[in-house]
């Protein structure tokens, strides 16, 4: 029975894991999301299928890190990545807002360049 | 020496004092340049600055004081001026002022001249704990860039061309005024304040309001500590 059940878990997650991938893939190719931003969610997404495959592997690794309970360690490791992610996204947003600034400043700099009187 | 000055006067929503703010510098007998930086308004600012004279630099999109002012000294820059007075379009900043604080840049006497309406403690004041404020920011600038500037909020500033050259690199784009004196400090300009005498605003808001001055204190001081260690590793 329990043999069955985390049989069953572990189909779930591959599953997830496996359509995930292929969003991210789709999302990818129609243009959605930039590589470079989809570069962290696919190695998180491999890493999740590894140990959806590779069950005792999860067990191996918190045993190596001696970490008692396992899941935690799925836990922190999540955590951790989207902490990462956030920073690298609040970076994203830095640059982004100092380039729309200097874009419009331009544009400012430029319709005045054209000279006073022309017709709006 | 003749200074090219370029008066910029940043105007967010300020329809109703921004004509009378031109109007004020056009009767000065220096004859400066006047250019209007409209920081996205959504009111008739553009058109009154325009109707009083004035060339106006369009943003497409609301930047903030910073990054208005920016624009204004990218301008400046561009079109090789000696100095760049700011005014604001709100009307606390007395034109027949302009002159002594270009003077002070014309004699060399200084990068950065500061319109302080402290140092002789005439005309308007300001509230309690505003003054309060300033007196922190007074405190952090002398310990952080070893200057004494008694009205650090003050806009009403000149600077020379040595100044200009630092802010079309750089600058704040949210509250900047206090920011930027750590940046012109540690970068080895000479910072004057003149005695001015200032008005309560004529029109518009603050930009500084009270429901976010504990933001604005708490963002300031942020800044001017991450300026300072920035440009202590030589990043600016």
């Amino acid at each position: 029975m329990r043999e069955l059940l985390s049989m069953k878990i572990q189909i779930v997650s591959i599953l997830v894991s496996l359509s995930f991938l292929f969003l991210i893939a789709r999302l990818i190719v129609r243009g959605k999301i930039r590589e470079e931003y989809s570069i962290v969610w696919l190695c998180l997404t491999m890493l999740l299928l590894v140990f959806s495959i590779w069950r005792e592997g999860l067990n191996a690794v918190a045993r190596w890190l001696g970490v008692f309970y396992p899941p935690s360690l799925v836990f922190m490791a999540a955590i951790f990545a989207i902490t990462i992610f956030l920073v690298h996204l609040s970076i994203v947003v830095t640059r982004l807002q100092r380039q729309l600034k200097e874009a419009a400043q331009e544009i400012a700099l430029l319709k005045a360049a054209e000279g006073p009187g022309r017709p709006e | 020496m003749v200074m090219k000055t370029l008066i910029i006067i940043p105007a967010y929503n300020e329809e109703l004092s921004v004509a009378r703010v031109i109007k004020e510098v056009q009767g000065l007998s220096a004859g400066y340049d006047i250019v209007v930086v409209d920081d996205g308004s959504s009111d008739r600012t553009r058109e009154e600055a325009k109707r009083a004279g004035a060339r106006v630099l369009q943003l497409p999109i609301n930047l903030g004081i910073g990054g208005a002012m920016q624009t204004g000294f990218r301008y400046a820059v561009r079109r090789d001026y000696d100095c760049a007075v700011q005014v604001d379009g709100d009307g606390q900043h007395p034109a027949n002022e302009i002159p002594r604080l270009v003077s002070v840049i014309a004699a060399g006497g200084a990068d950065v001249a500061i319109g302080s309406r402290f140092l002789e403690k005439k005309g308007f004041q300001s509230t309690f704990s505003r003054r309060l404020g300033i007196r922190y920011f007074q405190f952090l600038h002398q310990v952080l860039a070893r200057v004494r500037v008694t009205d650090s909020t003050s806009g009403f500033r000149a600077l020379g061309r040595r100044a200009l050259a630092i802010v079309d690199g750089y600058y704040p784009d949210e509250f900047p005024e206090s920011e930027s004196i750590v940046l012109f400090a540690l970068r080895g300009l000479k910072i004057r304040e003149v005695p001015v005498v200032m008005r309560g605003r004529q029109g518009g808001e603050s930009s500084i309001r009270r429901l976010i001055s504990l933001y604005y204190m708490f963002k300031v001081t942020l800044a001017i500590i991450f300026t300072y260690l920035r440009l202590r590793k030589g990043r600016i």
